[in-house]
Order: C-alpha cells, then sequence, then structure tokens
C-alpha cells in the first residue's frame, strides 16, 4: 500500500509548494522598512521651489506618501482613485515626484488633477533609494509617529485601497 | 494587362532592394559613442566586483553591474560616490540591505529565515541516503536468506553446468 501511497503523497507536496510558489509576484519584494521610521527628507515643493517641505512635519498625522512622475504610465491608472481619495478628505496624501522635470510635471498635474496635499521634487532619485523606490508609482502608509506601515508597489487598485489601506489608515488614525 | 506585369516586376524588384538598403544603412550610426571609462579605473573596479553580487529589482535576472536599467544606473552612481566617499564594501551592501531587502544580494545571507535554503540540499541528501542504505539492508536479508534449492532447481542447475563441460571457460 505504502509503496503506491507514497509517491502520491510526495506528488502533493510537491503541488502545494508549487502552487503557493508560483502564485507569488517577484516583482512584489517585501520592503525592509515596514515598521521602520521613515527616511526623513527636505526637499523643495513642486509649485513652489522656495518652499521645503520636511518628511518631519507630518509627526502627529497618518499620511500616505505616493511616489509618481509624468513619465510612468501606470500613475496614470492609480491618478482618479488618489484625486478621489483626496476629495474624500479622509487622509492626506503628499506626492514625491521622482525624477521628473517641474514643467511637465505641473502640466501633468494640471491635466489629471492634483490630489496632493502637497508634491516635492526628487530630480535625482535619491529620496527614493532611502525609501527603497524601484517601481513607480508606489505608495507608503506612514504612521502619527512617523513609521512606515505599508507599502503598496505598483499603482494602487480599488481592492487594494478597500482591502488595505483604509482600513489600516482608519486604525492609525484611532491610535493616539 | 500582361505587358503592364512585365512592366511592373522589375519596379517592385527595385523597390524592395531600395527599401532594404534603407533599413540597413542608418542602424550603424544610430549606435551611441562609448562612454568615458571612469576617472578612477581602482573605483571603477572595486564598483564592479560590488555590484556583480547585486540584483537589479527592475530586471530581476540581471546583476546591477550588467543592466542599463535606470534603477542599476542610480545604484551605480550611488555606490560609485559611497566608494569615492572611502565607506567600505560591507557598509555600501548595509546600506542597501537597510533600503531594499536582502533581495537585492545574489549571495544570500546566513541567518534563521534563510535555514532551509542553506540546509535544504543537505537535508535532501540525508534523507535520499537514509532511502538507500534501508533499500540496500533490505535487499541484503532478501539474498542471504538461505533456502535449499529444489529437486527442479537442482536438475536445472546441473543441465545448465553440463552444457559448458568440454569448452573452455
Amino acid at each position: 500500500m505504502t509503496r503506491y501511497l507514497l509517491p502520491l503523497v510526495v506528488f502533493l507536496i510537491m503541488v502545494g509548494f508549487l502552487f503557493a510558489g508560483l502564485g507569488l509576484n517577484p516583482r512584489q519584494v517585501p520592503s525592509p522598512l515596514i515598521d521602520k521610521p521613515a527616511p526623513v527628507f527636505q526637499l523643495q515643493q513642486l509649485h513652489d521651489p522656495e518652499k521645503i517641505l520636511s518628511s518631519e512635519d507630518n509627526l502627529g498625522k497618518v499620511w500616505l506618501l505616493n511616489v509618481w512622475a509624468s513619465w510612468c504610465v501606470a500613475c496614470r491608472d492609480e491618478h482618479p482613485l488618489l484625486v478621489q481619495l483626496a476629495n474624500a478628505g479622509i487622509v492626506p496624501v503628499y506626492g514625491l515626484n521622482y525624477k521628473d522635470e517641474r514643467s511637465t510635471a505641473l502640466q501633468w498635474l494640471k491635466n489629471f488633477g492634483d490630489p496632493y496635499a502637497v508634491s516635492v521634487v526628487d530630480p535625482e532619485g535619491r529620496v527614493g533609494i532611502d525609501y527603497g523606490v524601484y517601481g513607480v508609482p508606489e505608495t507608503y502608509v506612514i504612521d502619527k509617529k512617523g513609521i512606515i506601515r505599508h507599502k503598496q508597489i505598483g499603482p494602487v487598485t480599488v481592492k487594494s485601497m478597500e482591502e488595505t489601506i483604509l482600513p489600516l489608515v482608519n486604525e492609525l488614525q484611532s491610535q493616539i | 494587362m500582361n505587358r503592364r506585369n512585365i512592366y511592373y516586376m522589375p519596379r517592385i524588384k527595385w523597390v524592395m532592394t531600395l527599401l532594404f538598403v534603407i533599413f540597413l544603412l542608418p542602424s550603424s550610426s544610430w549606435a551611441q559613442e562609448a562612454r568615458p571609462v571612469a576617472e578612477d579605473p581602482e573605483a571603477e573596479e572595486r564598483l564592479i566586483a560590488l555590484t556583480e553580487d547585486l540584483r537589479c529589482l527592475v530586471c530581476q535576472n540581471e546583476t546591477i553591474a550588467e543592466s542599463r536599467a535606470d534603477f542599476s544606473n542610480d545604484m551605480r552612481r550611488e555606490i560609485r560616490e559611497q566608494i569615492q566617499a572611502n565607506k567600505t564594501d560591507a557598509e555600501i551592501i548595509e546600506f542597501l540591505v537597510e533600503r531594499y531587502g536582502d533581495f537585492v544580494l545574489y549571495d544570500p545571507p546566513f541567518k534563521p529565515t534563510t535555514f532551509l535554503l542553506w540546509f535544504g540540499p543537505l537535508i535532501l541528501f540525508l534523507l535520499g541516503l537514509g532511502t538507500l542504505t534501508v533499500y540496500l539492508r533490505q535487499r541484503r536479508t532478501l539474498v542471504e536468506e538461505e533456502k535449499p534449492l529444489t529437486e527442479a532447481e537442482r536438475k536445472q542447475a546441473e543441465a545448465l553446468l553440463n552444457e559448458n563441460k568440454g569448452k573452455d571457460v
């Protein structure tokens, strides 16, 4: 009996491993920055280069940091959702304009709407490296103490918004 | 009708040839001029040695040394600057792992979460060795079991032995 059962069991174990392993998306590399303090930045604002925004200015509130660029096609997909989120006023979205030209970035916001409380510019992608950015768009959920609690790689979708980001924001906002 | 065809055929040939030549010609001039080699060849050597063991996160089967992706360009710039700032290799790698995780390393670190990765092959080897030993033992006991030959078997053996009699064995 075991003679026939054993190969079957081995086969089923392999199927289990393959099913789980092949279901993973290799593009979603887990960020080591989750539950770590968000890297501090002081960057020029997109709309007014004279003004500087520091990430520390946002301590005490839950906020989203959305990495975007006018050259990024997938950013257009998620943009209406961000505009909707901003209009709902649930959580402020800050933009990190990543490796972009100021004029095209401003034009892009004019065309598609500006959901950002403030957008800051990172023309050389240095703050991007600090945040472990490798695929724009990326969105970080940062809590009141300035800790990164979630990283969304790739465009925000209705599903990820409703199932992950909004419940998390809700939970974080209720914390003191 | 016929005459027209005869008239057109060579023209098409010419057009095709011309098109072919046009497609061929400029491709050589599209190639970019070689970038100048970095000013500091020693630092560049260190950069290459370091980046050959680092994964490009955008094109995941390439190293940062060989990838032409924007991401890898940025990484090389970052590492070049850190080399100039006299950082050690370990410090530079730590800098990258802090931001991108162990996934950037082609050489996985030795720690509890990777024990299965490191010991997995050994465990499989030992399992195989154990199975083989058990199998061989069982087989040996089968061979060793003494059983006297039956009358028929004895006759068969004798016949086989007689067959070879008289020959040079």
